[in-house]
């Protein structure tokens, strides 16, 4: 009876990896970033100040923290801030959201911690936008022309595509085992300015500024961390030698 | 047996007193974060940045008013008449050499600014904080038959000069605060920054 | 004055003076005595022990913090969110505040489940103590309705969506559904209105009932005294000092282990605090970082992982369960007339079962599944009742009791880890059988308790 009852036990333990096997995961690639790479940082928040801040907002970010990523006031102001903006402000957008739902069919959503939202059991967030970015395809069923593998169907065109080139899904029979299937796979169809590995680190560096401005306390997070624990650990010792000195009338 | 009994007693005060300083110190360090928490933020920080003014519109003998760190701010651009009358205010007022109110070094001087043209003026009483009004002209007033231009505070009656210097036997003890400015070029002051950094 | 004719106090060195005069206007020596330096509670308080002063510990750090958390946040549906980013970025050190304080969220409902585990293991219910179980179960309900309260605040998708499913449950009741949702809610669905009165919950309504409760259950615990991992009452052995002889004074021996406990707790909370804060979404939802969107659902909307055995029990509630159920409530009916204890209770029984019976097919499942979520919850008043067993802790309970208090944890976190997922069919039938298992446990136990094969209990402590 116990072991009918305990191998039950033991079997109804296992039953949630079966969960595991039953999704049908989105497969992403990993973001090859480095959240310590200063230069990486201000080349990702210049792409991210030129290339997205047109259309999205970061209305949570201030101009001025970019002195975390080793820049001092003057070169935010020079390089990255627009004109009119005083460098303590927050990354407004220069677009009326009005207008943009009427263009894209809904209001671009502020960025600020979109790396911290896209995160999954398939991967952080920073894995997923550098998924989505490289991933655009020429779709003329689209009304921006543009569609994605990561976000089908997404409102958004393809900003960096004179960067990257155009890409198209080729579709291809393919000999599977014991079967025919038919696979589709992004090609490039037309070259940019970029080569493809400059296109993957140009992204790269992107997703790595915005994998830091989701979070931007996150290194002093670890670091008061670390000193923390130090401080506990300390505390447990003298704590422990304290209890066991008193403890030894009980036993 | 005794003596262990003492060394027992004793090791448990030294723990006991270590911990409890060692935690004790660890409490204020962990204190720190929480009272930090309630100093300016950045939001307050960037609200109270500096102020940039244009002055190519001021005419001499007016004055404009400015908000910065949501005080009000005056500029007064003052006609050589009117330095005149700063002059001859040396004898009425409380503090003519500006000993105990509060400016940055370069405005302590006779006529308590960075250029005799352009005063520049926190315009906040210093009594109890209402914001006088003006009396730039110097012609006779209800309150003074001989006045030299200035301003007057409406609430208790304080007085001060085309300087910003309060009058003696007022309510308020101190000149009125000028606060940290700078030009930029000829037209232009930047209002809570000057060139020592403040 | 009776007060000025209380001894003087002594030992205290340079503050005899002045506590001799506090002493004498309040009875802070007699408190002191009472509670900590002539408590004395059993010498065998083992791991599970700590869970009570970790819980009074968490809930000081998630007040302290939530005072410094509401200086900065704005409790309005078009500010909330960005109030929030405000904490993390622009105040100082706002970011360890707001962490501290989600961290805090979870570990409140660890530190209870675990506290709460020890009380179903030693039997911490049984008499003297039925009372501080049921002051603990009303503080872990009013726990759970703070976390909901505190939830709807960062006003992200998760936030907004699991409030508006949470409060859509009340419009499922019959007939005072939709009125009661509607007064809840403050408007026709989730807003600004619900925002603010939900902030006004969570900060001050519910803290202070939270406290009282918490300063009630203490009571009544020092009023009968700890139970121990024997579960055999340390008062029936008084010394000639009139201290019970298996007994320690809660101060010094007490305090200087729970500072231990205290510690090493404070270790654990460091290392998620500040090197996995969202801890791969189960503390910080990924879907809270999207501002709440009215117009769209996420995808998958599940409540916090605190909450999701009952979210299970919820969702395994589907019409054909009810059937189940029905012949389940038959069978239950037929063990109570079978049993001779409840001649009694016959007539009764089978007139309670035909309504069920009746009201489990006819009333649709949605509503059974809002009412069984409820059942299981308060189902843990009725513990103290439901053990029959002559002996208190598990350590000398038979296998039969092992088996059943092994298998609910299992169940339970089975049923939690179900309602974090999305609905499948699997999960559904899991999730199924282990609400049958879930209600067994309880109402199984006055027949398994009894019929167990018990040790004897020991005169003293082990």
């Amino acid at each position: 009876m116990m072991k009918t009852i305990k191998a039950f036990l033991v079997l109804l333990c296992l039953l949630p990896a079966l969960a595991c096997a039953v999704e049908a995961e989105l497969k992403l690639d990993h973001a090859p970033i480095d959240p310590t790479d200063m230069a990486s940082l201000q080349r990702g928040a210049a792409t991210f100040v030129n290339y997205c801040l047109n259309c999205h907002s970061a209305n949570y970010m201030r101009y001025n923290r970019l002195q975390d990523i080793g820049l001092n006031e003057q070169q935010i102001r020079d390089n990255l801030v627009f004109t009119g903006v005083k460098v303590g402000d927050l990354m407004k957008v220069a677009m009326d959201p009005v207008s943009a739902k009427e263009w894209f069919g809904t209001a671009p959503p502020d960025l600020t911690v979109i790396a911290r939202s896209r995160s999954s059991h398939a991967g952080s967030g920073a894995d997923w936008l550098y998924t989505y970015l490289r991933t655009f395809y020429r779709d003329p069923s689209r009304p921006s022309g543009w569609n994605n593998v990561v976000y089908p169907n997404v409102g958004m065109p393809h900003v960096l595509w004179q960067l990257q080139g155009e890409q198209v899904l080729k579709e291809a029979r393919e000999q599977g085992e014991g079967y025919m299937r038919t696979v589709q796979k992004l090609a490039l169809d037309k070259p940019g300015t970029l080569k493809p590995n400059e296109y993957d680190r140009l992204v790269a560096d992107l997703v790595n500024y915005m994998s830091y401005m989701s979070e931007p306390a996150r290194h002093q997070r670890v670091v008061v961390g670390l000193y923390t624990l130090l401080v506990i650990f300390v505390l447990i010792a003298l704590a422990y030698a304290l209890k066991k000195s008193f403890w030894r009338d009980v036993h | 047996m005794a003596e262990e009994e003492l060394d027992k007693d004793k090791r448990r005060f030294v723990l006991t007193a270590a911990t409890v300083t060692a935690t004790g110190a660890a409490s204020v360090a962990a204190a720190v974060p929480f009272v930090a928490s309630m100093m300016p933020s950045e939001r307050a920080k960037a609200a109270g940045a500096p102020v940039e003014v244009d002055l190519s519109k001021l005419e001499p003998g007016q004055k404009m008013i400015v908000e910065w760190r949501g005080k009000p701010v005056w500029i007064v651009r003052r006609t050589p008449d009117m330095l005149k009358m700063v002059k001859a205010d040396d004898e009425r007022v409380a503090d003519p050499k500006s000993e105990s109110s509060v400016q940055p070094t370069y405005a302590k001087n006779e006529f308590r600014s960075l250029k005799p043209e352009y005063l520049v003026l926190v315009g906040i009483c210093t009594h109890l904080g209402c914001s006088p009004v003006d009396r730039m002209a110097a012609e006779p007033q209800p309150f003074a038959s001989d006045w030299h231009g200035g301003f007057y505070c409406p609430c208790h009656g304080s007085l001060f000069d085309l300087a910003g210097r309060v009058y003696k036997n007022k309510p308020a003890p101190d000149n009125l605060t000028v606060p940290p400015y700078k030009f930029v070029g000829d037209t232009k002051l930047v209002i809570g920054e000057d060139t020592q950094g403040a | 004055m009776a007060a000025t004719k209380k001894m003087p106090v002594t030992g205290a060195g340079p503050f005899n003076g002045i506590l001799t005069w506090v002493d004498q206007r309040f009875p802070l020596i007699s408190m002191w005595k009472e509670h900590a330096s002539e408590y004395y509670a059993p010498k065998n308080f083992n791991f599970w022990y700590y869970f009570g002063s970790l819980a009074a510990l968490v809930l000081v750090i998630q007040i302290l913090t939530g005072i410094f958390l509401t200086m900065h946040y704005k409790p309005d549906a078009a500010q909330a969110f960005a109030s929030v980013e405000y904490i993390m970025r622009d105040v100082p050190w706002g970011w360890l505040i707001r962490y501290m304080h989600s961290t805090g969220a979870s570990f409140f409902f660890i530190v209870v489940y675990l506290h709460m585990f020890r009380g179903m293991m030693y039997g911490s219910y049984r008499t003297p103590r039925e009372l501080i179980w049921i002051i603990g179960m009303l503080i872990y309900l009013v726990l759970m309705a703070e976390a909901f309260f505190g939830y709807l605040l960062p006003w992200g998708q998760m936030s907004f969506w699991g409030a508006q499913v949470i409060v859509n449950l009340f419009d499922a009741l019959p007939f005072i559904g939709e009125p009661l949702a509607l007064w809840i809610r403050g408007d026709y669905v989730v807003s600004d209105a619900t925002l603010n009165r939900f902030f006004s919950f969570h900060v001050i309504a519910i803290p202070l009932v939270l406290v009282g409760l918490v300063g009630a259950h203490i009571m009544a615990l020092h009023e009968v005294g700890s139970n121990n991992p024997d579960g055999i009452e340390i008062k029936k052995n008084l010394g000639p000092d009139g201290h019970p002889l298996d007994g320690i004074p809660f101060h010094p021996y007490y305090t200087v282990k729970d500072t231990l406990g205290v510690m090493v707790f404070l270790a654990i909370f460091a290392i998620v605090m500040f090197f996995m804060p969202e801890l791969g979404g189960y503390f910080l939802e990924y879907n809270n970082f999207i501002p709440a969107d009215p117009l769209k659902t996420p995808p998958h909307i599940a409540p916090v992982w605190y909450f999701t055995p009952y979210y299970s029990i919820l969702r395994a509630t589907t019409d054909e369960f009810m059937i189940v159920l029905a012949i389940a409530v038959v069978a239950y009916g037929i063990l109570v007339w079978r049993t001779p204890a409840w001649r009694k209770g016959r007539l009764p029984a089978v007139a309670i079962v035909a309504l069920l019976v009746a009201a489990f097919l006819t009333i649709e499942a949605k509503v059974w599944g809002v009412v069984f979520m409820g059942v299981s919850v308060m189902i843990f008043f009725l513990l103290p009742w439901l053990d029959l067993s002559p002996v208190k802790s598990i350590r000398y309970k038979g296998s039969l009791f092992k088996t059943a208090l092994g298998l609910f944890v299992v169940v339970f976190l089975v049923l939690g880890y179900y309602g974090t997922q999305p609905v499948t069919d699997l999960g559904t039938r899991i999730s199924q059988i282990c609400t049958l298992l879930y209600f067994a446990f309880f109402l199984l136990m006055p027949w398994y308790s009894r019929m167990d094969r018990t040790l004897p209990e020991p005169a003293r402590l082990t």
